[in-house]
C-alpha cells in the first residue's frame, strides 16, 4: 500500500462527521419504522462503534433496541469479559443466545471442521435467536470494505422468513430512501457502517475514545502456529501436538471471533495511534485471520445466503 | 484536501467497467496482497485474459458474475489517493440489471461513461447517460476504452466523444470530459500514454481527482425531514433528522411543514449536550417552543422560506418493475421521510432512450424511462429536483410484492391554480355551475354490495331534483352496459372501470352538476384517485355501511349466494377485499338509520 497515505492528519474531520451523521441517519429509518428491533453486537470493533452510533442517534434516550450476541462459548475470554462489563455499565439490555444443541452434540471448531462448526454454532444460532426474538429490523456491523460479496449488499438488506439473502434479487436502493417494507417473517439487516473503511473505524475509536476489548493492542500472548497462521491459546480446550509448546509472542488481533478460529499478527502496536499507522501501512485484508473465509470459493456469500451475519 | 467523490461507472456489457475500476484500485496499491492472490486464483477459473490477472474479479464479488464474466449488482468499493477519497459504485452494463445501475447512480457526484472504441455509443450508453442525467449526476467522464485496439487511433477518439457529446447536450449535461484510455494496461487512466502524443490532458484519475463537485452554493434556507420524534419522558420532546439544506441556530424561526405551524428552535441536542449551530449533512435533534405537534415525515423549515406543499405532481420516472406501470394503479411512495398513496393519473409520454424523443405510451415497462402525472393521497412538502436531492427524489413501491418499481423525480407541482391550460377557456365549471344556480360537486357513495347505496343514490337524487338541482347519477348498471361494456373484472380492468367513472365524473362536475357515484369501490387508493381528480370541496366520500353479515342477509339480487356457492369469482366481501374508508367525508349507517335519515345527512352536508 502506498506509504504516502499514512498521515491520519491528511483527512479533515468533516469526513468522520459526515460518516457519522450519515451511518445515525440510516439507524433512525431503521428504528423508527421497526416493530421489533434488535443489534447485533460481536464485541469487536465494528460492533463497539455501532453500539455508540446508537446512543448518539437517540440520545437523551437509551438506544430503543436490545443487543443480541450469539455466544459460540468460543469466543476470546477477554471478550466476554469486556461484554458483561459494557452490559452491566451502559442502560442497554443485552440478550445472549447459544445454540445448545449444538454444545450437547459436542460440536468444536477443533473436532467438527471451521465450516461444520460455524453454520451450527452461528448461522443456526443466529437464525434460532433471531426466530424467537421475531425481529424485523436487525442492525448489524457490516462494512462494504471487507469482503467483496459485502460491497455488493445493500445498506438495507432484505432477509426471507428464514434469512437468506437472495444477491440476485436485491431490491434497488435508490438515494437515502430505503424502501422497508416487509412481509410475515421477512426481515432488513442493516448495515449504517457500510460506506466505512477499517482505518475509519480505527480513526472514530480514537477520536471518539470508544472502549475496546484489549486484544486490539498487541502484547505478549501464547501462540501455537496451524497452517501457517497463529493462534492464540486461550484456555487448555486446543489439542496441542505431543511435545508442542505455546510461544509466547507479541501479537494483536486485526478482528475478534472465536479464538481457534481468529488468527493474530505479529506487532507492536498498542496504542490507537499505532493501530491505524499499521491499519493504513498494511499490505493484507483484514478479513485474512479470519479462517472461515477461506473455506471454500464464495464461502462468505454461501454463509449469508444460509442466513449468516 | 477536496471532499469524498462518490462516481458510478457506467455504459454497455464488456466495455470495460470493472477492469477499469480494477486497474485504478491495482495501480493505486489499494489491493491486498491476499486479495491478489485470489484474483490470481479466480483469473485461472473464470478470468477473461488468458489466465493473466483479471482485475475485473477484483470487484464481480458474487458467484454467478465470476461464472459469467459479468457484473450483475453493483458494488461499492472505497478507495484514496494521496489527493482524495472516492467511492465507486461498478454498475452492471446489462440492460436487464438497469435498476442496479440506477442504485449506484442515485448517490454518485459523477459519471465514468464506458464506451469500447470498436462499437461506440450503444443504446446502453445512452440509457445509462439519460439515467444520471435525470438522478442529478452533473459531471460525466466519457473513457473510450480498448483504445489500444484500435491501434490509438484519433479519429476514432474524435468521433466517438463528438457523437457522445450530442447525447450528453440534449439531456442536459453540459460537463463532459473526455479521455481516450485502455482500461487494461492503465494508459491515461492512471498513466500518461506513449500512444497518444495528440492527447495532452492529464490523465482520468487526475481528473476526477481534481473534479470540484459541490461550487459554494448561495446560501440556502434550511430544511429538515422529520426521520423520528424522540421521547424518552414527559419532559423531552425532540425531533431527529439530517438537515438537507441551510444552517440552524437556536433561536431561529421555523415552521413545520405541510400543517404550516410556526415554532422558534430551542435547542439543537447531539450526544451529552447541545450545539450552537448545524448545518447541511448533520444528524441532530431538535426541540421546539412551543413544543408543536410535528412527526415523522414533516419537514422542518426555516420560517420566511416556506416550503411547498402538493398532492399533483409532474415527475420523470424510471420503471423498474417486472410488471409493467398502469396508470391508475395504486402504488406507495417514499419521498424524504413521508410515505403516502400514490397513482399515476397519466403517461404524459414514454422517453426513446437513444434518441430521446417522446413517444407515446399507456404504459412503461421495465427500464422504460418516461414523463407522468402523479397524485399522492394528501399533501406532500416538497422541493423540485433540480433544487434538492433529498426533497424532491421518490421511489415507488408496489403494494402486493413490496418491492421498489419505480425511482422519480419531481419537475414541478400540478396545482390547479396555477396550471395554465386550465385558465385557457373563459367558460370555467364555476360558470357553468353559477348559471344553475348551484355548486358543483361529486358525491361518491362506496360501500359493499347490498350495503343500500342505490337505495340512498336514487332518493338522494329525487330530493336535490324536487329543490331544483341538476343531478346526474352514475351506477355500476349504467356504466357497465356502455361506456365500460370493453371491461372484465380482472384487476387491471377494475382499475380502469373506476378510473373512467371518476374522469366522467369529473366532466360533469365541471358542466356544473351534481354527479352521484354509486359504485363499491371496494379500496382506498381508487377512492383516493378519484379524489385526486377533484378541488378540494368538490368531492365527497360517503360511505354506506353495513356488515358483510347484514348484506348477505339482504342480498336482494342472490349474488352473496351465488358467490359462495363459487359461481362467482372475486366477488368483494366474499372472496375479495373491501377496505373500508379511513377518513369518508361521511358514514352513513344503514343498519340504523332508514333510507331517508341517510338522505337527510347528507343535504345537512351539502349546505
Amino acid at each position: 500500500m502506498s506509504t504516502s497515505a499514512k498521515a491520519p492528519s491528511r483527512y479533515p474531520d468533516t469526513h468522520r462527521a459526515a460518516l457519522e451523521s450519515e451511518a445515525i441517519e440510516i439507524i433512525r429509518e431503521g428504528i423508527a419504522v421497526a416493530a421489533r428491533p434488535v443489534m447485533l453486537h460481536s464485541i469487536g470493533k465494528d460492533s463497539c462503534v455501532l453500539l455508540h452510533l446508537a446512543r448518539k442517534a437517540f440520545w437523551p434516550a437509551p438506544p430503543p433496541m436490545p443487543l443480541l450476541h450469539v455466544d459460540t462459548t468460543w469466543k476470546f475470554r477477554d471478550m466476554i469479559a469486556f461484554r458483561d462489563r459494557m452490559a452491566a455499565e451502559t442502560e442497554v439490555r443485552l440478550i445472549v443466545h447459544t445454540n445448545r444443541e449444538g454444545v450437547d452434540a459436542g460440536i468444536t471448531p477443533f473436532t467438527h471442521g471451521s465450516d461444520h462448526y460455524t453454520q451450527v454454532m452461528k448461522t443456526v444460532a443466529l437464525r434460532q435467536a433471531l426466530d424467537a426474538g421475531r425481529y424485523d429490523m436487525i442492525l448489524v456491523g457490516a462494512r462494504r470494505d471487507e469482503e467483496k460479496s459485502r460491497a455488493k449488499e445493500r445498506i438495507f438488506s432484505l432477509r426471507n422468513a428464514r434469512h437468506k439473502w437472495d444477491p440476485k434479487a436485491q431490491r434497488p436502493e435508490l438515494w437515502h430512501l430505503y424502501n422497508t417494507r416487509l412481509k410475515d417473517g421477512e426481515s432488513l439487516r442493516i448495515s449504517p457502517l457500510s460506506n466505512w473503511s477499517e482505518a475509519d473505524v480505527w480513526r472514530y475509536i480514537a477520536a471518539e475514545a470508544i472502549p475496546i476489548v484489549p486484544l486490539y493492542r498487541a502484547a505478549e500472548r501464547p501462540v501455537v502456529e496451524r497452517d501457517g497462521q497463529l493462534i492464540m491459546v486461550d484456555d487448555d480446550r486446543i489439542p496441542l501436538a505431543p511435545g508442542e509448546v505455546p510461544t509466547r509472542c507479541r501479537v494483536r488481533f486485526r478482528t475478534l471471533g472465536c479464538y481457534p478460529l481468529t488468527a493474530a499478527v505479529e506487532s507492536d502496536a498498542d496504542t490507537l495511534d499505532a493501530i491505524i499507522a499499521e491499519t493504513l501501512a498494511t499490505d493484507h485484508s483484514e478479513r485474512e485471520g479470519r479462517l472461515i473465509d477461506h473455506d471454500s470459493e464464495a464461502s462468505m456469500e454461501r454463509k449469508k445466503r444460509e442466513g449468516y451475519f | 484536501m477536496a471532499t469524498t467523490l462518490r462516481f458510478v461507472l457506467c455504459g454497455s456489457v464488456d466495455d470495460g467497467k470493472s477492469t477499469l475500476i480494477g486497474r485504478i484500485l491495482y495501480d493505486c496499491r489499494q489491493v491486498f496482497t491476499d486479495q491478489m492472490q485470489r484474483v490470481e486464483e479466480d483469473s485461472h477459473r473464470y478470468g477473461t485474459q488468458g489466465g493473466a490477472p483479471d482485475l475485473a474479479l477484483l470487484m464481480d464479488g458474487l458467484q454467478d458474475e465470476r461464472r459469467q464474466g459479468i457484473t450483475i449488482d453493483v458494488a461499492y468499493r472505497g478507495f484514496r489517493t494521496p489527493r482524495r477519497r472516492f467511492i465507486v459504485a461498478d454498475a452492471p452494463g446489462h440492460e436487464q440489471y438497469t435498476r442496479n445501475m440506477a442504485t449506484g447512480a442515485s448517490t454518485a457526484d459523477a459519471a465514468v461513461v464506458m464506451v469500447d472504441a470498436r462499437k461506440g455509443i450503444l443504446p446502453q450508453t445512452a440509457r445509462h447517460t439519460r439515467i444520471v442525467a435525470m438522478f442529478g449526476v452533473r459531471h460525466i467522464v466519457l473513457a473510450v476504452n480498448k483504445m489500444d485496439l484500435v491501434a490509438w487511433d484519433r479519429g476514432t477518439f474524435e468521433s466517438i466523444d463528438a457523437a457522445y457529446r450530442t447525447v450528453a447536450e440534449e439531456v442536459g449535461l453540459a460537463q463532459v470530459a473526455s479521455f481516450p484510455v485502455s482500461a487494461l494496461t492503465g494508459d491515461n487512466v492512471t498513466r500518461r500514454c506513449a500512444h497518444t502524443p495528440w492527447y495532452r490532458e492529464p490523465g482520468l484519475l487526475a481528473h476526477l481527482e481534481g473534479l470540484e463537485t459541490e461550487p459554494p452554493a448561495a446560501r440556502q434556507p434550511f430544511r429538515m425531514p422529520v426521520q423520528y420524534v424522540n421521547r424518552p419522558n414527559p419532559d423531552f420532546r425532540g425531533y431527529c433528522g439530517r438537515i438537507v439544506a441551510g444552517d440552524v441556530l437556536p433561536g431561529d424561526r421555523v415552521r413545520v411543514t405541510p400543517a404550516g405551524t410556526a415554532a422558534e428552535v430551542e435547542s439543537i441536542v447531539v450526544w451529552q449536550g447541545t450545539r450552537d449551530s448545524a448545518t447541511r449533512g448533520d444528524s441532530v435533534t431538535l426541540t421546539l417552543k412551543p413544543d408543536v405537534a410535528v412527526s415523522r415525515g414533516d419537514v422542518i423549515v426555516a420560517a420566511q422560506d416556506p416550503l411547498e406543499a402538493a398532492d399533483q405532481y409532474r415527475a420523470r420516472l424510471l420503471w423498474m418493475g417486472d410488471e409493467p406501470l398502469t396508470v391508475g394503479r395504486p402504488y406507495r411512495l417514499k419521498l424524504h421521510t413521508h410515505e403516502a398513496g400514490a397513482t399515476v393519473t397519466r403517461i404524459r409520454h414514454r422517453v426513446d432512450v437513444e434518441d430521446g424523443s417522446e413517444l407515446a405510451a399507456t404504459q412503461l415497462e421495465l427500464n422504460d424511462l418516461g414523463v407522468i402525472n402523479l397524485a399522492t393521497n394528501r399533501p406532500i412538502p416538497f422541493a423540485p429536483f433540480d433544487e434538492s436531492r433529498e426533497l424532491g427524489g421518490f421511489i415507488l413501491i408496489d403494494r402486493a410484492t413490496n418491492a421498489t418499481v419505480g425511482a422519480g423525480t419531481i419537475t414541478y407541482s400540478l396545482m390547479r391554480a396555477a396550471n395554465v391550460k386550465w385558465q385557457d377557456f373563459d367558460i370555467t365549471g364555476e360558470v357553468r355551475a353559477d348559471l344553475k344556480g348551484q355548486r358543483a360537486r361529486c358525491l361518491w357513495l362506496t360501500g359493499l354490495s347490498a350495503s343500500g347505496k342505490s337505495t340512498v343514490a336514487n332518493l338522494l337524487e329525487r330530493h336535490l331534483v324536487s329543490e331544483g338541482r341538476h343531478t346526474y347519477l352514475l351506477d355500476g348498471d349504467n356504466v357497465r352496459h356502455g361506456l365500460n361494456r370493453d371491461l372484465g373484472f380482472t384487476e387491471a380492468d377494475r382499475v380502469e372501470n373506476i378510473r373512467r367513472v371518476a374522469e366522467v365524473a369529473r366532466l360533469m362536475v365541471d358542466a356544473g352538476l351534481i354527479v352521484i357515484v354509486s359504485f363499491i369501490s371496494p379500496f382506498q387508493s381508487e377512492r383516493d384517485f378519484a379524489r385526486s381528480l377533484f378541488d378540494k370541496d368538490e368531492f365527497m366520500e360517503i360511505f354506506v355501511d353495513a356488515s358483510v353479515e347484514t348484506c348477505a342477509r339482504r342480498d336482494p339480487k342472490g349474488l352473496y349466494t351465488k358467490a359462495k356457492r363459487g359461481e362467482i369469482r372475486n366477488f368483494t366481501g366474499v372472496d375479495s377485499p373491501y377496505e373500508r374508508p379511513e377518513r369518508p367525508d361521511l358514514r352513513l349507517d344503514t343498519e340504523k338509520l332508514s333510507p331517508e335519515e341517510c338522505v337527510e345527512l347528507v343535504i345537512e352536508r351539502l349546505v
